[in-house]
């Protein structure tokens, strides 16, 4: 199953993915992290600019990755009950 | 309350030593910071279970689960009290501290381990007079915390007069 | 009610100084995330899934129009245009930034206002009644006793790394609006048999994981002892909670794993050395409190009676607006329950809104309740219809307090990191279900409590329904608890059976209702007491069965 890196922004709590080289505010961004990913979390979670990084489950192919856990799934949609607020990396009905 | 620093590393100069950025001169040597004007007192510090099974020690240490309490008899003798903070998030130490300055102990007081800048307010508060830090602290800061509240709402060992006092006199 | 004089100013104003120099030592890297964390819980502020969310308190439930006003703009400026009204009478923001946080600090300083001790393992906003100085069965106004203790805990030396958050509720009659027996430690003010003031003190109770009961550890304590008390009581929970283990952290383990005589000996000895030391605020400084919450300029000749040819608003004064002790006046519940909302949830027009309705019709004064509502306590009954009026235009008179649809929920895996399921929207659904106000007037008084986790922000186990959201293997899953009460007759709501999914849990509740409808033993029997009456059998029969 792949895996995607997320993590939000220290100074805005902004949720983000790590699209290979930087960070993006859109799911559709993400990367696949391979085997990388543990030593990748590690120098994050040193650099201290990102909290809460973690290496989520995704299903679908790159541009369309759908997180398995509906916790995920809300944090890249927005909150369920708020469709004004919607983020836009995946629909309400996704969830 | 008197919040002025006595500050000295190893060799006994004053040092600033800054967080992030650690000076060289402390790169082994933790800062200590004192709040008293007796001379500093090293000696053997006895764990809580060797200090009362006897022995000549004058300076005992608690761990948080230690019952501060066993000390009491022994205030005569003992010059340092140190309490020991293993992780910041554990704050036994600060009721171990209340309850010996309530029980009249004047000697030094000494929070070590985890001890961060911002904890060392309310340090002061419960009664602690000197600190080792396992991290060595940035004096600037460690100087504007223990500034930054000129009233305090309830009364504590630190002696200080709580606002509602000052408010009826 | 209480206003700031320059100690309290410059206090918070400390604080805030405070903490802007620790984001910036944080923003600069200075300290670690982990060193960080506890002080901006102490500011009310985490990170939830979304952005961080920040929890303003409101001491007690109170607040005047100029601070409503104040929290109107704060989701203006800095969120997203609302705000939450939590259970614990308090305000979340869902959408702040680290960076814009000092500035949010200073504004909310401006009007006496603050977010501190609303987290983090420290003693958290001081919780009362919302109809309190207005309810004709109060001994005293309980806030100025709130007030003192919202001063003896704030920044206290000794106990702002305990093992575990504490929650502390007062209340002066023996209605019970504040949920006492469900918090760390619940304070009723009374007299003794010579007429004399104290508290009876409860201990050990709370919700979450364990849930537990309050029991009495002192019938009764002098008010002018009740802070030096209350010290004692944290003084033996902060040496001998357990750290060992977050979930038996909190002060209804250390009463249960003791007994309460124990317990109760332990404080009577610790208070017995604390006693002495002068801990108790002066005469002085109770008067000086009180004096603040004194009774609000009322209108003596204002009329007793109501209009109410307007069948709508007869029906608003029936269900949301309850008797007050001056005769003319009336206390108005605001719902934040409408057909389709979010529980607790008010945009900042609505809060600008009932500020301005606040200062022309109620003195000035707001409360916020643990059932994530408003209450406007002094309304003359000649302004009701005027007030009415001006609520329902802005969606806030729904007329349904302690109806099926004055559902509590807590924000949900919606929002909160800590969440296993949505409530939200399974509050939305049930409500949905029982839309017509005939059916839910013909149910009665049913308070249904939805929490997305075992933490039970959502009250859960004082719900008459209680739902809890769990996870099932990744999936969003409900478990059906049935019985509990947060009031004086406090009681526990137990597992009925089986969980459900989203679907399933509507339906439940669905069963539930047509089965109590079928068998009570008279129209006004509450559901509550009809589960009471038959226990669990037949309820389970007809969900299960």
């Amino acid at each position: 199953m792949p895996r995607v890196l997320t993590g939000n922004r220290l100074e805005t709590g902004d949720v983000l993915w790590w699209n290979g080289s930087d960070w993006s505010p859109r799911l559709s961004d993400a990367v696949a992290i391979g085997d990388e990913g543990e030593a990748l979390l590690a120098r994050l979670i040193a650099a201290e600019r990102i909290n809460d990084p973690a290496l989520i489950d995704v299903t679908g192919a790159p541009g369309a990755f759908i997180p398995t856990t509906t916790r995920e799934r809300v944090r890249a949609s927005g909150p369920s009950v708020r469709a004004d607020l919607a983020r836009g990396s995946l629909s309400v009905e996704a969830i | 309350m008197d919040n002025r620093m006595n500050v000295a590393d190893r060799d006994g100069q004053d040092q600033v030593a800054v967080a992030g950025a650690p000076s060289p001169a402390l790169d082994d040597a933790p800062a200590k910071l004192r709040f008293r004007d007796d001379a500093p007192f090293e000696s053997p510090i006895a764990p809580l279970a060797d200090f009362l099974a006897g022995g000549n020690f004058a300076a005992v240490r608690l761990e948080p689960g230690d019952d501060a309490r066993a000390l009491l008899p022994h205030f005569g003798r003992l010059k340092l009290i140190e309490v020991a903070f293993p992780r910041f998030r554990d704050g036994r130490g600060y009721s171990s501290a209340a309850v010996l300055r309530q029980a009249g102990y004047t000697g030094e007081l000494r929070a070590a381990g985890d001890v961060l800048v911002d904890q060392l307010g309310f340090m002061r508060r419960v009664g602690f007079d000197s600190f080792a830090p396992n991290a060595p602290l940035n004096l600037k800061v460690v100087q504007a915390t223990l500034d930054r509240y000129r009233y305090v709402y309830m009364k504590a060992a630190d002696g200080r007069t709580p606002v509602w006092a000052l408010r009826h006199g | 009610m209480y206003r700031y004089d320059e100690y309290d100013q410059a206090i918070v104003d400390a604080r805030v100084a405070e903490f802007k120099d620790q984001v910036s030592r944080r923003l600069r890297n200075e300290i670690t995330e982990d060193q960080f964390k506890p002080l901006r819980l102490m500011n009310g502020l985490y990170l939830q899934l979304h952005a961080y969310m920040l929890r303003v308190a409101i001491p007690y439930g109170t607040l005047s129009g100029t601070q409503m006003r104040m929290l109107a703009h704060i989701a203006r400026k800095y969120d997203r245009d609302y705000g939450h009204f939590t259970t614990r009478q308090n305000i979340q923001y869902n959408w702040i930034k680290l960076e814009q946080f000092a500035d949010l600090l200073d504004d909310l300083s401006k009007v006496e206002m603050h977010a501190f001790q609303t987290s983090g393992n420290c003693i958290r906003n001081i919780s009362s009644d919302q109809f309190a100085g207005a309810a004709a069965d109060e001994i005293a106004d309980p806030r100025p006793y709130a007030e003192l203790l919202r001063q003896w805990s704030t920044l206290h030396p000794e106990f702002s790394f305990l093992p575990r958050k504490f929650k502390i509720a007062v209340i002066a009659s023996d209605t019970d609006r504040a949920a006492i027996q469900l918090h760390d430690i619940g304070l009723q003010l009374r007299r003794d048999a010579t007429g004399a003031l104290g508290f009876r003190v409860y201990v050990g109770g709370g919700m979450g994981r364990t849930p537990v009961i309050g029991k009495v550890v002192r019938d009764f304590i002098p008010v002018g002892q009740y802070l030096s008390y209350c010290e004692a009581i944290l003084r033996v929970y902060n040496r001998y909670g357990r750290r060992d283990n977050i979930y038996k952290a909190r002060i209804k383990i250390l009463v249960t794993e003791l007994g309460i005589e124990e317990f109760a000996r332990q404080v009577e000895a610790e208070w017995a050395g604390l006693a002495p030391l002068g801990l108790d605020a002066p005469p002085a400084e109770y008067e000086r409190i009180i004096a603040q919450f004194g009774e609000p300029d009322y209108d003596r000749n204002a009329p007793d009676t109501l209009d109410l040819s307007d069948p709508d608003f007869a029906l608003w004064v029936k269900q949301n607006v309850a008797a007050h002790k001056q005769p003319g006046y009336a206390i108005a519940t605001i719902s934040l329950k409408p057909r389709g909302g979010i529980p607790g949830d008010a945009s900042s027009a609505q809060m600008d809104l009932i500020a301005d309705l606040a200062e022309r019709y109620a003195h000035d004064e707001i409360r916020v309740t643990h059932s994530q509502n408003l209450v406007l306590a002094h309304v003359r009954k000649a302004d009701l219809y005027a007030l009415w009026t001006a609520l329902a235009d802005a969606d806030l008179a729904t007329p349904n307090l302690d109806l099926v649809s004055d559902i509590i929920a807590c924000p949900g895996m919606d929002y909160c990191t800590l969440a296993n399921a949505r409530s939200i929207p399974i509050a939305q659904k049930i409500a949905a279900k029982f839309e017509a106000l005939d059916t839910q007037r013909d149910i009665g008084e049913l308070k249904i409590k939805v929490s997305g986790c075992i933490n039970g922000c959502g009250h859960h186990h004082a719900g008459h329904i209680g739902i809890l959201g769990v996870d099932k293997k990744g999936e969003e899953a409900y478990q059906l608890l049935l019985g509990g009460s947060g009031a004086e007759d406090t009681s526990l709501a137990k597992i009925l059976g089986p969980g459900f999914d989203e679907n399933g849990i509507v339906d439940a509740v669905d069963k539930l209702i047509g089965f109590y409808r079928s068998a009570r033993s008279a129209p006004d029997e509450r559901f509550l007491d009809t589960y009471r009456r038959l226990g669990p059998a037949p309820f389970k029969e007809a969900v299960y069965g």
